[in-house]
């Protein structure tokens, strides 16, 4: 079984390496026909920039995306200081340089990675897959009978910030800093998944629809290490199943056949604030222009975070949200399972998170608010601040930087729910519902607690569930997703997830229950 | 200002030092030789099994203590002068109390097998052990086998925690049965069953003759009493029970006069008011014996909860409010390897005369019930749950109501705490006791309220 499972890390690790070389292969070479529909889709006035491009880059073969992508974007610019200089605004390019390059480079790749698509998704994604899920599926029997196996967690450099925890981390904050910033370093990369785009929506794939089809390919196989190592509990198994249907079916294949159809790509489980975007002009533009199916989803998307959002969290927590339905959520819960144990459980950090969450969680909202006022006011900036300016800031800050770089890159140094806990502002405003107005709690048993540690040690959020269970108290957390793993790890079984009646739900005690009734009666009185 | 002494770091002294600084404002000095700050005892297994760090193991923060005004003091105390009311540390420095509270713990029991304070033999219950464990048992490379002497929690644990790191690991035990002298035979042998199914060598009714020492003076091997059979191996983990870690008081009191010293039994005698027979002196937690037993509890109770609870006891009387020592409802809990063990009332390995049972006992041999009833009263005595957690409050609540056993299985839905979505047996229980017994039990529909009712 060992064995296997080496043979699968070793055929994981080929796939990576053929992944990872890709963005050093291929050449460019922009024909005029491609660029003059590029110039007449774009609209572009700059005939400067039209006249530099032909004269440097087209016919010419450039090897690599890296030349490529740098002769675009310094054309671009020193165009656009050109223009700017002499106060020819309609001439300027506002495109972000990177991602105009990266629609260039589309057009222009050549080369073996785009005539072989599919042998390069085998070599990649395929090897990926088959090598990771030989690593995985020996569990059943390597990790011994079914019950909690956290054996070896801490003594594991891959678990525990070692040497291999770092790599991922290199690898990850890499990953996000490509796909936000540098997407046209990774045209090769949109390239192998091009033919399953090209089937559900019809379009070639962009950056974001290869990032989605990873992302659910990383879940689904990280879904099977869950399924293995928590069979034995329901609770994970099922919840499990239930973040990898709505990423599969609501955040992949329905926007995808939505496009298909014609309509708005749009994630119906993706709520305000998390889906930040969605008030903006551009998008509310969109929606009223789909005619009744934008209307819908517009109607819709509004309810859901009025109604919906609450209305659950009410009767089931937050967790309804954040370990069932959630994206984000679905990926720590899945790749970022191995990760719990790193968050920081100091009450330092539980002030930080508490800073920090509704920091962004306002931030969303002022955003929110003036986007709103200018769209109906029609003036783009409220008292001198250009909208446009603080959903650019949003976006890069939060969107980009918090979300995607820190929120899953450093999955492998402070654990799998650095976004969720500390940025995420759909969690911060479920977690007020949950705190103040829910039938959720996690219920202690009585005085069974010995202070193991265990919960807290697993708690993805950085609760000290210990703090409140061995004090005989339910543990009534905002930040609490609902995971059920303190409950899973306790070895004595003193932890429940439940929804019952909101009387008696905080239930701070001096005294645990197994003492004598009276004096329990007079320390819990005072 | 009054200067509180608590001498031991563990869950006894360390509640009682919480719960006098809720009370009061006394100057509180915790001692220990162990370690620095606090830490949970029963996860030390956990650390070794590389589930956490050590650091995990400690429940509060470092600076929650000079946040409480809690002095904690790192020493080893070698006599108590209870006659000039100070302590006397291995370093010869003097240390005045006003009140000094013992709690002082346990430690393993030996019991004389010749070999047994050689290099690889060791107990599991101190920080010291687990760092000894990590040094003589790291991989299976360094140590080739390990061999426990003693089927109780400790034993089974150091097992657990050996073959996590595939250590193979043979499990001398005494008696015929594992921890027959509490289970009762059903739960004795599931959990037999557990300990073969997980590889573990178990050689029940079988005792320790000696160890014997290669060359350094290291273990080598052991010698089975019974048979004379020989097992090489290279740790030897004694975990036969423990017993009050009250040596350093046998020659202690120097300067107290005959009769005036602390009276010892096998731990410090206490009376229901935790207090010894000298003024100002208290022992509470392992090291503390009753001087008459409580209720159906033993004189001395090494558990994590009755440290707990005296702890929180004591403190009442040292703040002025002379409470006694009033254990509720017997309860424990405990894990097998895979299989969860709680227990709530009495449920004696061996049936008295006015007992009757029931026992369930799911396909698998993973998970039972074991309930205990008055065959006459039909009054409810205790139930042993495996595999199925169950709600602490409900029993509690009819123990204290003297519930009968019909109550308890038509409200066994309000009992369960399993997880969301696990299987539930309840009804197959309920009709398992109709048909054994003739009766018409009916389960009733889990209701919130009266769950709810349990905490009023």
């Amino acid at each position: 079984m060992k064995y296997i499972q080496k043979i699968g890390l070793g055929i994981f690790l080929v796939g990576l390496a053929f992944f990872i070389s890709l963005i050093f292969l291929g050449k460019y070479e922009l024909t005029p026909s491609n660029f003059d529909q590029f110039v007449a889709n774009k609209g572009i006035k700059s005939d400067i920039f039209i006249n530099e491009v032909k004269a440097n880059v087209l016919g010419k073969e450039f090897d690599g995306p890296f030349v490529f992508s740098s002769e675009i974007v310094n054309t671009l610019n020193s165009v656009n200081n050109i223009h700017k200089q002499n106060s020819e605004w309609d001439k300027v390019i506002w495109s972000k340089p990177h991602s105009f390059a990266y629609e260039l480079a589309k057009d222009s790749g050549k080369g073996i990675v785009k005539d072989n698509k599919g042998l390069f998704w085998w070599l990649t994604f395929g090897l990926g897959i088959i090598g990771a899920l030989l690593f995985i599926i020996p569990n059943v029997i390597t990790l011994g009978p079914k019950g909690i196996k956290n054996n070896g967690i801490f003594l594991s450099s891959a678990t525990n910030r070692g040497w291999i925890g770092w790599l991922v981390f290199i690898f990850l904050v890499g990953f996000y800093l490509l796909l936000y910033f540098r997407p046209d370093y990774i045209i090769n990369w949109t390239y192998i998944v091009d033919p399953i785009s090209e089937s559900l929506s019809g379009n070639l794939a962009s950056q974001w629809f290869l990032y989605g089809f990873l992302y659910c390919t990383v879940m689904t196989v990280m879904a099977v290490r869950m399924y293995i190592k928590y069979r034995h509990n329901k609770y994970q198994v099922l919840r499990t199943t239930s973040v990898l249907f709505f990423q599969i079916v609501f955040a992949f294949l329905i926007p995808e056949i939505l496009v298909r159809f014609e309509k708005p790509w749009y994630d119906f489980k993706n709520a305000f604030p998390l889906d930040y975007d969605f008030f903006f002009s551009w998008n509310l533009n969109e929606l009223i222009a789909s005619g009744g199916f934008g209307l819908f989803i517009l109607i819709w998307g509004i309810v859901l975070t009025l109604v919906i959002v609450p209305v659950m969290v009410y009767f089931f927590g937050k967790r309804w949200y954040c370990s069932w339905v959630c994206g984000c959520g679905g990926l720590a819960e899945t790749l970022g399972d191995p990760y719990r144990q790193l968050s920081n459980k100091s009450i330092k950090s539980w002030k930080l998170e508490r800073w920090l969450v509704h920091g962004v969680l306002v931030f969303a909202l002022i955003m929110t608010g003036f986007t709103l006022y200018a769209y109906f006011s029609g003036n783009q900036s409220v008292l001198g601040i250009q909208t446009q300016t603080i959903q650019d800031i949003y976006g890069f800050l939060i969107g980009a930087i918090f979300a995607g770089v820190i929120g899953t890159g450093f999955y492998p140094i402070f654990g799998n729910r650095v976004w969720c806990r500390f940025g995420c502002p759909l969690a911060a405003y479920l977690g007020i519902v949950q705190r103040f107005k829910s039938r959720f709690r996690i219920t202690t048993n009585g005085g069974q607690c010995i202070s193991c540690g265990n919960c807290s040690t697993y708690c993805e959020q950085g609760i000290d569930v210990r703090a409140y269970a061995q004090k005989g108290e339910n543990i009534v957390r905002a930040s609490c997703v609902g995971c059920g793993i303190c409950s899973a790890v306790c070895p004595r079984g003193v932890l429940k997830l439940e929804n019952g009646p909101e009387t008696g739900r905080i239930n701070p005690t001096d005294i645990l229950l197994g003492n004598d009734v009276d004096l329990m009666k007079l320390i819990n009185k005072k | 200002m009054e200067h509180i002494v608590i001498l031991g770091n563990g869950i006894s002294g360390v509640t009682l030092a919480r719960h006098i600084r809720k009370l009061s404002d006394k100057k509180i000095t915790i001692i220990s030789a162990e370690t620095e700050f606090f830490f949970s005892r029963t996860a030390l297994m956990y650390v070794y099994m590389g589930h956490m760090k050590f650091e995990h193991t400690q429940p509060y923060e470092n600076n929650f203590w000079s946040k409480n005004r809690i002095e904690l003091k790192k020493g080893y105390v070698s006599k108590v002068d209870s006659k000039n009311k100070s302590l006397i540390f291995s370093d010869g420095e003097v240390f005045p109390y006003d009140k000094l509270i013992l709690a002082v713990g346990s430690k393993p029991n030996k019991f004389g097998w010749p070999g047994q304070d050689l290099d690889g033999v060791m107990g599991m219950y101190h920080k010291q052990d687990l760092e000894k464990l990590e040094e003589y048992a790291p991989n299976n490379k360094v140590c080739k086998r390990a061999v426990i002497v003693g089927g109780g929690l400790i034993g089974i644990e150091l097992a657990e925690m050996l073959h996590s790191r595939h250590i193979p690991v043979t499990f001398l035990v005494r008696e015929a049965s594992f921890w027959n002298g509490v289970l009762p035979k059903g739960e004795s042998t599931m959990i037999n069953n557990e300990i073969l199914s997980n590889g573990i060598d178990l050689r029940l009714s079988t005792n320790l003759k000696e160890i014997k020492a290669d060359e350094n003076g290291k273990v080598q091997s052991v010698i089975l009493e019974e048979t004379g059979e020989e097992i090489f191996c290279d740790v030897v983990g004694l975990t036969a029970g423990v017993s009050p870690n009250i040596d350093f008081l046998k020659d202690s009191e120097i300067s107290a006069e005959p009769g005036r010293s602390i009276e010892l039994g096998r731990g410090i005698k206490v009376n229901r008011n935790l207090e010894t027979n000298i003024k100002d002196v208290y022992a509470i937690g392992d090291c503390a014996e009753q001087n008459e037993a409580i209720d159906q509890r033993r004189p001395i109770e090494a558990v994590w909860y009755t440290g707990r609870m005296m702890g929180e006891t004591l403190a009442q009387t040292i703040c002025g409010n002379r409470t006694e020592y009033k254990p509720g409802h017997w309860f424990n809990s405990a894990k097998f390897f895979d299989i969860e063990y709680q227990t709530y009332g009495w449920v004696w390995s061996q049936t008295k005369e006015n007992e009757a049972r029931f026992y369930w006992e799911y396909k698998g041999g993973k998970k039972c019930i074991h309930i205990n009833y008055d065959k006459n009263t039909r009054e409810f005595i205790g139930i042993n749950t495996f595999g199925i957690r169950m709600r602490h409050e409900f029993f509690d609540k009819a123990l204290t109501e003297k519930r009968n056993i019909e109550y308890v299985l038509e409200h066994l839905a309000d009992a369960n705490f399993d997880p969301e979505f696990y299987k539930l047996h309840e009804k197959e229980i309920v009709e398992k006791f109709n048909s054994e017994n003739n009766t018409t039990i009916q389960l009733k529909k889990k209701s919130w309220s009266r769950i709810f009712n349990l905490q009023a």
